[in-house]
Parts: C-alpha cells; structure tokens; sequence
C-alpha cells in the first residue's frame, strides 16, 4: 500500500458499560502503522469517539431508520469532504443499509467488505434455529413472542427461568423472574421493536470468537476470548485468549456454509455438558476487537487490506493466555468542537469543503 | 480389578494434563477453556507427578520421598486433588 488513505469507521459510541466496536477498530488500524486518515462516525453528539484522539475528524450520522437514502446522502456529503477510500461499519442496526448502499458507494468510490443482504439474513436471530440445524450445531431452543403474557405461563411450556430475553436486532436479558422477564421485554421491546425472542438459559462459560470471512467460505483469522469479568448488561469488561479447536471448527462451519463476507463475531456457550452451543452471530467486530491488534492478528487491519486489495497482513492464531481488561476513561472535550459536532455535524477538523 | 493390578487414580484425559500450563510459582491456566487456578507447593508436586504416572502407589511413595506425610494422608491427598482436578478441566 502507498499514499495516505482515509477510513471511516461506525460505532464511535463508547459507553463504560457497553461500548461500540468503533473505538476499538480505530485502535486496531492505529496500530497497524499504516498512512491512514480516520474519520470517526457517530450518531450522537456525545459519542467519545467523535472526539479522540484515534480520529482525525468526527461526523454525525442520520439514524439508519431515517432511510438509505438519507443515509447515503449524508455519507456522499462526507465523502466530497474528506475523499474516503473506505468504510467500515460496526453496528447491527446500521449493517442492513450499508449492505443496501455497498454498491452505491462504491460508485462513489467508497469501498467496503460486507455480507450480502441473504448473509445477514441467514445469521439473524430468527433464523439461527434453522442455520444450526442444518450444520449440525447446537443451538438453545427460542422463541420469537410478541406478548409478554408468555412470561407467566410459560413453565406450562417447560420454559423454566432462568431465561434470555432478547432483542430481534440486539440487545439480551438474563430474566431469573416472570416480573424480570416482563421488564426486559418492555425495555428491549420499545428500543428495538417486536417480535422480543426467549431463549432457553445454557448454564455455563461464554466464549466469543472474532474472525473475518473472505466470501468464498474460508476463514482469514480468528481471535477466540472466553470472557473474565462482564458488566451489568453481560458484556465483556476483561477477557483471555484461548485456544480450542472445536470452537474454530464450529466458526469455520458457519462461515463455510454462508461464504461469509467480512467481519463477524460467534458468541457461544460452553455447557456444564462441555458442548458448544451457538448463542448469535452478530455481522460485524466486536467491542473487544483491540484485543486482535494486542495479540498480533490485527483483524480490522487484516479487512482494510482485503478491501483495498492489498496483501494481507500475517494473521497467525494467537498465543492463549493474553488477557485484556477494559478501563473506561473521560476524554476532555473543548466546548468549540462540542459546539461544531451540535451546530455543523462534525468536528472542527473536519475537510469541509 | 484383580488383586495383580495396580491401583490407578482416576485424573482427567493426559491431553487435560499436557494441555494445561503450569508455572513454579503455582499459578495454573488452562488455554482451551480460558480458566485459571493457583496451587500450594502439594499440588505443584501432584500436576508434574499426575503427568507421569497414574499409579497410585508411585505417587505415594513420590510424595512420601518429599514430603514428611503418613502413607495414608498422601494417599487421600492425592484422591482429594484428583478429584478438584477432574472437576475443573474439561477433558
């Protein structure tokens, strides 16, 4: 590669209990020393990312529900200020446009690596049940509900608690109560919508493993981390890597069986009966990508490569035994940018044109 | 079991035992499953002896040559620490 490139990178979120990848991402091409100009994402004139020191400039985006073609317009703007090369979004809510934008984009010179609209459909939560059985990969019954009356008469069923509410796009809810239950589904319910989908609990340890799809069904690198210490939402706040084959067998089965195109993390439990048991597939890095850069498999680095065609970076399986652990900090912000992100939309370092 | 064979202790799998990494300070992690654990200088001596030989009589008389201990304290020691260990390692 030669010549400073510009990226921008979504998900520029950061909060201390539930960060977007975005941040991470950006620490991760950082680290990979190459002549880059980033552009940090955001939807909200709070997101720390917008603001640090890892971007070059920050800009607000329109919600994806606004529409692809606000979206796109609002991109198309950025680009004629800052001339990206690429894009790489880190959301769930927001991967259904950017696949229908992808070509557009591209159009506008603006590359990026995702998987087709049938990928992303083939590893939602509603059709997992499906995807798993055709594998051969066990997967915790679920059910997609749209009244929370089933939490109260759901032992009839044979559902016992603890249960898992979740969201249709994001969001999870461990309920241990039918009142517990209830509230998860309201909450999560009213930020993402119906159907809610219960789960049964799989009592055990959570391992993740981060990985890029090469789009013909190989697997480029893989990161698996079993997390040490969660949050209150039952995210990872300290993990270590690890090294088991049958984890990177499961992972190589499904992204064999969707030719997986791009980034993507497996979250899976491993059971009191130590089987496996997939849990999602979320279609984009994780939060805890840095720990890839930090352990010498520098996966976002690895997908900017793939999407401009250069030579992939070594990605050799990492060493197990590497921890991480997060450390939220404050970012001190001047009130003129604070000012120009809530006026204009971007930062004052902004290219504008 | 025939009164010729020896008596062996029930430990998980030798691929368990080889897998793990033991340090001489103790500390114990496990790269498959992502867990850790801390040890006294007994069981430092029992992981390193459990990777050798399963025989219960061996291990005695291995513990017996470095520890002042009766035969059958070593002995159940031995039984206790097989058994922690079957519960934490995932074969």
């Amino acid at each position: 590669m030669s010549g400073l490139r510009t990226v921008a990178v979504t998900g520029m979120n950061g909060r201390a209990d539930n960060p977007a990848p975005g941040m991470a991402v950006v620490r991760c091409l950082r680290e990979s020393g190459l002549p880059l100009r980033i552009i940090g994402l955001g939807y909200d004139a709070l997101d720390p990312g917008l603001y640090s020191s890892g971007c070059d400039a920050g800009y607000l985006l329109p919600y994806p529900n606004a529409g692809k073609e606000t979206v796109l317009e609002r991109l198309a703007e950025i680009h004629a200020a800052e001339h990206l090369d690429a894009i790489i979004p880190c959301l769930d809510a927001e991967l259904p446009v950017f696949v229908e934008l992808e070509s557009r984009l591209f159009g506008l010179g603006v590359r990026s690596l995702l998987p087709t609209r049938e990928q992303l459909r083939a590893r939602d939560k509603s059709h997992l049940a499906e995807l798993t059985e055709r594998l051969g990969i066990r997967y915790p019954e679920t059910r997609p509900i749209s009244d929370s009356g089933f939490f109260a008469d759901c032992a009839k069923d044979g559902w016992e608690y603890p249960l898992v509410v979740k969201g249709s796009v994001y969001d999870a809810q461990v309920a241990k109560r039918p009142e517990e239950a209830v509230q998860a589904f309201r909450r999560i319910a009213a930020v993402w919508g119906l159907p809610i989908l219960v789960q049964r609990m799989v009592e055990g340890d959570e391992f993740n493993l981060a990985g890029l799809g090469d789009g013909a069904g190989g697997l480029i690198g893989a990161v698996m981390m079993k997390k040490r210490a969660v949050t209150d939402k039952g995210k990872a706040w300290a993990g270590v890597t690890i090294h088991d084959e049958r984890l990177l067998a499961l992972a190589r089965s499904v992204i064999a069986a969707l030719r997986w195109r791009g980034p993507l993390e497996i979250e899976a439990m491993c059971g009191r009966d130590g089987n496996y048991y997939l849990i999602e597939i979320n279609p984009r890095f994780p939060a805890w990508i840095y720990l890839s850069a930090g352990v010498g498999c520098n996966l976002p680095a690895a997908l900017l490569a793939m999407i401009m065609g250069d030579a992939l970076p070594a990605l050799p399986l990492p060493e197990a035994g590497i921890l991480f652990i997060r450390s939220a900090c404050e970012l001190i912000v001047p009130l003129a940018s604070f000012e120009s992100v809530m006026l204009a939309g971007h930062t004052p370092e902004a290219g504008v044109p | 079991m025939r009164s010729s064979e020896k008596p062996l202790v029930d430990l998980p799998s030798s691929a368990a035992l080889d897998r793990i990494a033991v340090s001489e300070s103790g500390f114990v992690f496990d790269p498959t499953t992502g867990d850790s654990y801390t040890v006294n200088a007994t069981g430092l001596v029992l992981l390193k002896l459990f990777r050798q030989t399963r025989d219960l009589e061996a291990l005695v008389a291995a513990v017996l040559a470095e520890h002042e201990v009766g035969a059958e304290r070593a002995e159940r020691d031995i039984l206790e620490f097989a058994g922690a260990l079957r519960q934490h390692l995932r074969t």
